[in-house]
């Protein structure tokens, strides 16, 4: 039996997607020969492999991810990361201070305390651990200005786009500086505020339409009205 | 019982005039509460209940996580204002079975050892109850369940059959439920052609019982139809809304 669906349309958990000689892909699972969509999505046959791109998920950590977090508590040894996920994250102070740590005379919240916005990159995670994560790195740490937006972690790769096409155009029509991070999280900097709303407008679009195709330039079509009414 | 009321008349009508094997109108919609991960609502006859699902979210109290797979809770509550006599809001002997039950039902159909240590809460909420407040809460939930984004192997659809004025008929409604003779609830994953839930309330012989349980499963189809609708509906009405955006 071949596959049972088009490309592209929607499926809901329990409906059967394809039976015999197919891989089960994201957001699908196999039973006996039969292979079933587990999440509500858009189904893509590539090759062999049968993926379901959800319309909505929640983040689950995977090691090497860039996620933007909170600051939710300061402990002894590391910071708690509210990383928007159902784990929370730890931040351990060889992963944020470039010294050794001194117990007796560091205060920890000196250098990242309660409510402070983080760029961070996970670097263990695994069912029976809590995420660890990591400040050492280029352009990781601390965000202190710009804006950030906070959309379903399932847009994440629409956001980006295909080869980063639309985080490309984005960055680009709106002269932002648009960090994404895999955890739904979204910054978004520039010295005109404007600049900064309209990115805004454009990633909330995204997300509301990301199932749709033409979006690239229906959101271009859009930066460019509002830039319109901006100037005038 | 001197003057019983006629459930069922010669012509095999109902007291709302449905036929024995008509269900209840159904409205269905998805992602209707901001707050929650995930959300639905049904109206079924006069039946009106929402359900909302947070998570998989760490689980509170700590030492209730469990190591190898995600909590499951589940709260059904109606309203005090659901019924004709004021419910005491305070959850009832039967809302707290119902809970139960009504959990046990929807975790075969969800992928708990996908997330270790974490809770996945379910709140059913009855606002106006007319009989099938189970069934139509496990139905509402599974829509809830899907929209929060929760992997699962199948949508769960319920649907009860009873035996009424001698007649076994499909979704029972209130006065059916209390003057009937007995009721038969019964879960349902369509994909796999698997009972998740099966009660039964008075007395039926094993030919009833199996004909009470055909119509049910039937019950649940016609449904499942239109669970799958209403999650679809969601989306597509964006899509081709900016589909049309587009051709203009």
């Amino acid at each position: 039996m071949p596959f049972l669906y088009e490309n592209r349309q929607i499926v809901t958990p329990g409906d059967l997607l394809a039976e015999g000689d197919f891989l089960a892909g994201f957001n699908t699972y196999r039973h006996d020969e039969k292979i079933f969509a587990s999440r509500l999505g858009l189904v893509e046959l590539g090759g062999k492999k049968i993926d379901v791109v959800a319309l909505n998920t929640f983040y689950i950590p995977s090691v090497g991810d860039l996620v933007i977090g909170k600051i939710v508590e300061v402990n002894l040894h590391g910071w708690t990361v509210d990383i928007n996920s159902p784990y929370p994250a730890f931040l351990r102070t060889p992963e944020a201070l470039n010294r050794p740590f001194r117990p007796q005379q560091d205060e920890l919240s000196e250098f990242l305390s309660v409510g402070d916005m983080i760029l961070a990159k996970v670097i263990s995670f695994d069912r029976t651990r809590d995420p660890n994560l990591t400040i050492h790195e280029q352009d990781l740490g601390k965000i202190r200005f710009g804006q950030i937006v906070r959309v379903s972690p399932a847009k994440i790769p629409r956001i980006i786009g295909r080869k980063g096409s639309m985080i490309g155009m984005l960055k680009k029509e709106t002269r932002c500086n648009i960090i994404v991070g895999q955890n739904g999280l979204v910054y978004v900097s520039s010295r005109n505020r404007e600049d900064e709303k309209i990115a805004i407008l454009a990633i909330k679009k995204i997300e509301e339409e990301a199932h749709t195709s033409g979006l690239t330039e229906r959101v271009t079509d859009m930066i460019g009205k509002e830039r319109g009414e901006v100037t005038q | 019982m001197t003057n019983k009321i006629v459930l069922v008349n010669e012509e095999g009508i109902r007291t709302d005039g449905r036929k024995i094997t008509d269900l209840r109108p159904i409205k269905l919609e998805v992602g209707i509460l901001g707050n929650a991960d995930g959300s639905a609502y049904i109206e079924q006859g006069k039946n009106k209940i929402l359900a909302a699902v947070y998570g998989p979210r760490e689980a509170h109290p700590r030492h209730l996580a469990l190591p190898d797979k995600a909590l499951l809770r589940c709260r059904y509550h109606m309203a005090p204002f659901s019924v004709e006599e004021r419910k005491s809001p305070a959850p009832s002997r039967r809302e707290i079975e119902l809970s139960k039950v009504i959990r046990e039902s929807l975790e075969p159909a969800i992928f708990l050892e996908k997330f270790p240590r974490t809770s996945i809460d379910i709140f059913i909420e009855v606002l106006q109850a007319d009989g099938g407040t189970r069934c139509a809460g496990i139905t509402v939930a599974s829509l809830a369940l899907a929209d929060a984004g929760i992997p699962m192997r199948d949508l769960i659809v319920a649907c009860a059959a009873g035996k009424v004025g001698d007649q076994i008929v499909v979704d029972l409604n209130d006065v059916e439920d209390k003057e009937g003779e007995a009721d038969v609830p019964v879960a349902y994953m369509p994909s796999f052609d698997a009972i998740s839930l099966l009660q039964m309330d008075g007395q039926l012989t094993t030919e009833e019982f199996q004909q009470a349980v055909t119509l049910a499963l039937d019950g649940c189809k016609k449904i499942h139809a239109l669970q799958k609708e209403a999650l679809k509906a969601k989306y597509q009405s964006i899509k081709e809304a900016a589909e049309v955006s587009e051709e203009e």
